[in-house]
């Protein structure tokens, strides 16, 4: 059911106890749909038209479906912020659920259309976002809301490097459910990563970190009363950051980065950093922030090897350390660093998440890559690791 | 030979496992292990005893090797330092003895209501005890707890480093050493050579403004009462650093608790609280302190709760399951285990059974028979009770070093006579001579002083 | 009427139990204290020797209730408690619940134990000490070492004893500084890695390979000369017993390495494989789970600490001894010595029952009570497996020792209820449930250990209600939604354990912040 009145951000008022059942809810229609035909996703214009000439069909609406038939009977009395015709209205109106339109939309829709309605349900009061798509559409929601309000991701695009995306449709579906329940207590953040698609088309994958946006913690709320160990991520990333902090020796250069695990341990010295760079540390104070592969190399000159420390975490679902998202760390200075001096650390639940999994050095330059291959230690808590295949 | 049944194992029946096997699909319990290789096998059988297989047997065997006991309830008893041999109402042994207690473990606040709720009981009747807002379900016993609470009070403090006073229990100083080594530092703080009670400029030199807190025992382990108890916090405060209190919460009916002279946390064992002394395996810990949700954080032990269910029953849980703050700093060195849960709630029973009137009592009927004995002791010749000038409570150090005997003769002749003579300190304290610890409890009878003060009179004599 | 079926028509004892403060009543006793116990000095003037501040004013806020009133609050409250006693308790995997002899009840709450002072000298406590000694005997056997203290609490305690060994172990070499690391692995015990911690050492994981085994090439990537012990569970919380495990104590030796074993999860190696025959220094049992002693809500246990010879300089003080002329005696006279775990000398109760729970089996029995185990286990694995929905870790394993760790990962798959959906159910059929340790890496987990005291219609009847609710998650999940019916209490809001305005550890503090039933005040 559509409730009436158009979008007018000057007549929403923010309250200070805001609805928790004011959703924002966006379907990418285009997004997957260039899989079946190979195209490898589905970013920009061009490569649209060439999937829907190959005979490419719509399929996100049908996954963002799948997911609201988990949803649909709890979510009775909320009301759905949501853009017009097939970016969500449509769907809405076909289950029967109460929305909003902040945006019309036209036949075609671009990413641009995206931001403006992620924009609008921000200003309409939208406590959570769900939206359907692929890291492309990922990273146009996390440039708009970034880590403002959780959001769940229903996977629905070729590409899915993301950590915002429940593994599949029906599960993004459950953790609606939950929040709509209130059984959410905990939101942890997850990376929004894309991939080049113009260099992926030709066969280069280079990923990149974009972001982080919140997302509900679905580990489930179990009280391990025997050993009294479970805890928060963000006390786990706390203690690793106390870690590392508390073993970093005198005069030497740290460079830091990316990543928000990373990022706790320049908190941690109460250093202003980049979420996304690299930056350098010596003695507990920052050199140099968000530093390039030349800005790096020329800072590494000033140390002997010896004293030249790295301290990274793992990115991504696949378990990458090298070749996703820090790019500035490119093989000619990974070449300069002592491999015993690479740190990789990592909060236990991304090992959890990555169990059975080997961790992924892609450096482009396979030489380099061979290094690393073999078992690396992950540190995942204070004084606590964990021995990881690097393969 | 036909397979044995064991009572205790009802799929030891031969039939029953064939049937089992039948249905795993194996021929032999063998088959379900052929994994372990042959290396780490054991070569041939256990060469155990023979068992004593029937109940009748196996209780005149064990109960054979008991009865070679001689307790303290059929000795005259003066030993303290530590656990105390006080009598244990029968309505805590039928608590604790019963088996939806005693054979529990670890259930939800569904199934097993009736332990969180006998814990919380604990915990409150606990904190009222000790004047605080809140204690914790019992961990080891009261020198985890004093290493904990101290462990605590470094995080709480961002400081390393404790001091904790010469006349502290020297047991329970090696337990808590194991809790705090190797990264707390431990800094010594002198006892008044003639009070017993801690050295006031030797707090006072110790005292920096690297120090996280400063242990206070009370009464100490000397019997006596650390009576500027309210100085020693407010100069460890000044310093930034907090005081813990380390009391024997049996005495509390009659002295001040910790709360009301400046103590930030009380810690101790609650042994003397209803639970038999039991060669030592009766202790359990507690950690108290007031409503503060900052400190509440560092409490590395289980806190349950209360909290309202859909039916408008009592419910409960877990406080702050997640609560590791201390992973900020310390690096989660400290863990929750298995402890002494049955204890907290026989501890439980206990004050509730004593009530308000039955702590006081309990506490002045020991005062007396204190004041009393050593009153009964003070003219014997060779020993001296008032070594130290510091007031005792239910405890207090005899002299022996002027009768030219050594306590561990004077105790063995002691105890041809039927009593059990103080403890001997002159291992712990070499500094003190030949002294020993006597204790006294509300068991304590007149009758048996009168053979105390024989005794010692005849040996020194 | 069978088991599952009277177990389907449970209903627990339901007392709305007040809080014992609700139940005060003024000037009530229930139980009186001895008064003066002679003339010569009377309370006041015994009072009057105490410092004024020192003295209480006012008295603790006690409840006032008399004897027949307390003793219902408390039989209600053990009647809202489930124990191994009243219950199919196998769904509380790694703990070992098993069946506790009455006898050694009334054994260890004899007199001539609980009124004994840890302090009387040895020569008034021979029997306690030879229970001790002569337990340590046993283990000889049962463990294959040489040197034994019962002094740690429980399984963690004895983990925090056998660091504290190599800790003095590594001083005297004089490598305590250069040893700092341990290595455990991934589904050892959760406090083989916390609590080596606690005494200053970091620690190293190994995850298991493809097969569930500890990688040994991990292993021998993270073995070095900086090593000072490993802390190995084996059977391993999954329940697969690791083959390889003498080549990881060959690898370890060879560096110098302690080696440490984990014996907690024992109940179905007695008399197959022990601590010597893997090649270990040392190793620990739970008395309180395997040998027979019970849980007590949660302890009092025991941890027993085993030992090659070498290693005895460096154990807790003191050591139960014996010599023909001083008999049983404590000896203290241990300068290398790690220090102490715990307050005197270890749970006296629970080793005698662990004593005489050996006595009663002897070594066949012992033996038994391991292929019970592993029969019983494997049993109730191929009913679990049948059960819709659910499936079991490295499922490659033809067989397991005494555990298995299942998870429900089809069933949420399925129908959005996980392993603490069904963990709510399971005391509408008056049993219990738990839903696992970390780590979490295996999804929707629970762990079921039918230990060697469950009879095989016992074990039906507990693959019959897991099944039931199985069915019920498929079938009614309106039912499931709000379970459970039939227990104590109905749900609890969790809210109430976490925000600091709102949680209450004390029924002072609830006074404080609330009155009548959850009204702020």
């Amino acid at each position: 059911m559509r409730l009436p009145g158009a979008y007018t951000p000057k007549n929403i008022k923010v309250t200070s106890n805001p609805d928790k059942r004011r959703i924002g809810f966006l379907v990418n229609p285009v997004a997957g749909m260039g899989g079946k035909v190979a195209l490898k996703g589905t970013d920009g214009e061009d490569t649209l038209r060439r999937a829907l000439e190959l005979g490419a069909e719509p399929q996100a609406e049908a996954r963002a479906e799948r997911a609201l038939d988990e949803f649909r009977d709890e979510a009775k009395d909320a009301v759905f912020l949501t853009a017009g015709g097939q970016m969500g209205a449509d769907l809405l109106e076909k289950n029967g659920l109460t929305y909003e339109v902040v945006l019309e939309v036209g036949k075609k829709t671009t990413f641009a259309d995206t931001q403006e309605a992620v924009k609008r349900m921000l200003d309409a009061g939208a406590q959570s976002i769900v939206f359907a798509g692929g890291d492309g559409t990922a990273r146009n929601v996390c440039e708009v809301a970034g880590d403002k309000i959780p959001v769940v991701g229903i996977p629905a695009g070729v590409k899915i490097h993301s950590g915002v995306y429940a593994n599949r449709p029906a599960e993004a579906g459950m953790l609606v459910k939950e929040m709509l329940q209130g059984k959410v207590r905990r939101y942890r953040e997850a990376e929004v990563m894309d991939i080049d698609e113009e260099a992926f088309r030709g066969g280069i994958v280079s990923a990149k970190l974009y972001g982080y946006m919140r997302v509900p913690d679905n580990r489930r709320f179990m009280q391990d009363r025997k050993s009294g160990s479970s805890r928060k991520d963000a006390y786990e990333t706390d203690a690793i950051a106390a870690w590392v902090t508390e073993n970093m020796q005198a005069g030497a250069l740290y460079l830091i980065g990316s990543g928000s695990t990373t990022k706790a341990v320049m908190d941690r010295m109460e250093l202003r950093s980049t979420l996304l760079g690299v930056d350098a540390v010596s003695d507990k104070k920052l050199l140099a922030r968000d530093m390039n592969e030349q800005e790096i190399l020329a800072l590494m000159e000033k140390y002997p090897q010896s004293k030249r420390n790295l301290i990274i975490t793992v990115i991504g679902g696949q378990g990458h350390i090298f070749g996703r998202g820090n790019q500035q760390l490119s093989p000619k200075v990974l070449m300069l660093i002592p491999k015993e001096n690479i740190t990789i650390i990592a909060a236990p639940s991304k090992m959890t998440e990555l169990f059975g999994k080997s961790l992924i050095s892609d450096t482009g330059d396979s030489a380099l890559d061979k290094k690393f291959i073999g078992y690396m230690p992950v540190v995942t808590g204070f004084g606590r690791k964990i021995m990881a295949r690097v393969a | 030979m036909k397979k044995k049944v064991y009572p205790y194992i009802p799929n030891s029946e031969p039939e029953v496992q064939k049937e089992m096997l039948r249905f795993i699909g194996v021929d032999s319990i063998d088959d379900l292990i052929s994994d372990i290789p042959e290396e780490v096998r054991m070569k041939g059988e256990m060469k155990l005893p023979e068992p004593f297989e029937a109940e009748a047997d196996l209780f005149r065997h064990v109960n054979g090797i008991l009865n070679k006991n001689k307790t303290a309830e059929e000795l005259r008893c003066f030993l303290g330092a530590g656990c105390y041999n006080r009598y244990v109402p029968a309505v805590v042994d039928e608590v604790v003895g019963r088996s939806e207690f005693l054979t529990a473990y670890a259930g939800e606040p569904y199934e097993d209501h009736g332990r969180f709720q006998a814990l919380f009981e604990y915990q409150s009747m606990m904190a009222e005890l000790l004047d605080y807002d809140v204690c914790n379900v019992p961990n080891y016993d009261g020198a985890q707890a004093a290493g904990t609470a101290l462990r605590m009070a470094t995080r709480i403090a961002k400081r390393d480093e404790v001091l904790i006073p010469k006349n502290i229990n020297p047991d329970m100083l090696k337990s808590i050493k194991t809790y705090l080594e190797p990264d707390v530092k431990v800094t010594y703080v002198d006892y008044g050579k003639n009070s017993g009670r801690i050295c006031m400029d030797s707090l006072r030199e110790k005292l920096t403004d690297k120090v996280a807190a400063v242990l206070v025992m009370n009464p100490n382990f000397f019997g006596v009462i650390e009576e500027h108890a309210q100085e020693i916090a407010d100069l460890a405060h000044a310093k930034g650093a907090l005081m813990v209190a380390l009391v024997e919460p049996s005495t509390l009916g009659v002295l001040t608790p910790p709360s009301r002279y400046g103590a930030d946390m009380a810690c101790g064992d609650i042994q003397p609280l209803g639970i038999h002394m039991n060669y030592g395996g009766g202790v359990a810990g507690f950690i108290a302190m007031n409503d503060d949700h900052e400190r509440i954080e560092e409490y590395p032990s289980r806190l349950f709760g209360i909290a309202p269910t859909d039916g408008g029953e009592w419910g409960f849980g877990d406080v702050l399951w997640e609560r590791t703050s201390f992973a900020n700093r310390d690096g989660a060195k400290e863990f929750v285990g298995t402890h002494s849960a049955l204890w907290g709630i026989a501890a439980g029973v206990y004050l509730a059974a004593m009530g308000p009137q039955g702590m006081k009592d309990l506490g002045e009927a020991v005062l007396q028979r204190q004041v009393c004995l050593r009153k009964m002791l003070s003219g014997i010749k060779g020993l001296c009770v008032d070594k130290f000038s510091g007031t005792p409570f239910e405890e207090f150090v005899v002299d022996f070093s002027g009768s030219g005997k050594s306590v561990s003769e004077i105790n063995k002749k002691l105890l041809e006579k039927g009593i059990l003579g103080g403890y001997d300190m002159s291992k712990a304290f070499p500094e003190l001579g030949q002294c020993a610890l006597f204790c006294v409890t509300e068991k304590t009878t007149a009758s048996d002083m009168k053979a105390l003060a024989e005794a010692l009179t005849e040996i020194l004599g | 009427m069978d088991k599952f079926t009277s177990m389907k028509k449970f209903h627990q004892a339901k007392w709305n139990e007040p809080i014992i403060y609700e139940l005060s009543e003024a000037g009530q006793r229930a139980t009186l204290l001895p008064s003066a116990c002679c003339d010569c000095i009377d309370t006041a003037e015994a009072l009057s020797t105490l410092p004024k501040n020192m003295i209480r004013k006012g008295s603790a806020n006690l409840p006032e209730i008399a004897q027949l009133q307390l003793v219902r609050h408390y039989n209600h409250l053990a009647q809202e408690n489930l124990g191994v006693d009243s219950n199919i308790d196998i769904g509380q995997g790694t703990c070992t619940m098993k069946y506790n002899p009455k006898v050694n009840d009334r054994l260890a709450g004899s007199p001539k134990v609980a009124d004994m002072h840890p302090l009387q000298p040895d020569e008034t406590a021979q029997g306690i000490l030879e229970v001790f000694y002569k337990t340590g005997e046993l283990f000889k056997e049962i463990a294959g070492l040489d040197v034994f203290s019962m002094q740690p609490g429980s399984g963690s305690h004895g983990v925090l004893a056998l660091a504290s060994i190599v800790r003095a172990y590594w001083r005297d070499k004089g490598e305590e500084e250069k040893r700092d690391e341990i290595i455990t692995t991934l589904f050892s015990h959760p406090a083989d890695a916390a609590v080596p911690i606690v005494k200053g050492y970091k620690v190293t994981i190994i995850q298991p390979d493809a097969d569930g085994y500890p990688d040994i090439e991990a292993f021998k990537a993270a073995l070095s000369d900086r090593t000072a012990a490993i802390f190995f569970t084996n059977p391993e919380d999954t329940g697969i017993f690791n083959v390889r495990i003498k080549e990881f104590t060959k690898l370890a030796h060879e560096k110098g390495v302690v080696c440490c074993y984990d014996q907690a999860n024992a109940n179905g190696l007695l008399g197959i494989t022990r601590t010597v025959e893997a090649d270990f220094d040392m190793s620990f049992f739970n008395l309180h789970k395997t040998f027979g002693a019970p849980h007590g809500c949660g302890g009092p246990g025991s941890g027993l600490v085993a030992a090659k010879k070498e290693f005895r300089p460096y154990m807790p003080t003191p050591l139960v001894e014996y010599s023909p002329e001083k008999g049983y005696y404590l000896d203290f006279d241990m300068p290398k010595s790690c220090g102490k775990i715990k307050s005197f000398w270890g749970v006296a109760p629970v080793v005698v029952k662990s004593y005489a729970w050996i006595m009663a089996l002897g070594a066949e029995g012992l033996k038994e009570v391991s292929r019970v185990a592993i029969l019983n286990n494997n049993y109730a694995m191929k009913k679990i497996l049948a059960i819709r929905g659910a499936s079991m870790s490295f499922p490659n394993h033809p067989s397991r020792i005494e555990q298995v760790r299942y998870s429900w990962e089809q069933l949420k798959a399925d129908t959005g209820f996980g392993t603490s959906d069904v963990q709510r159910c399971i005391p509408d059929y008056g049993t219990h449930y738990w839903s696992s340790h970390e780590p979490f890496v295996i999804p929707e987990p629970f762990t079921i250990e039918p230990s060697e005291s469950y009879s095989k219609s016992d074990i039906d009847a507990y693959c019959a209600v897991l099944k039931d609710i199985s069915r019920l998650c498929y079938e009614d999940p309106e039912h499931v939604k709000h379970a459970p019916y039939n227990s104590t209490v109905q749900h609890i809001d969790h809210d109430y354990f976490d925000d600091p305005g709102k949680y209450a550890i004390t029924w002072r503090v609830y006074t404080k912040k609330y009155k009548g039933y959850f009204e702020p005040r």
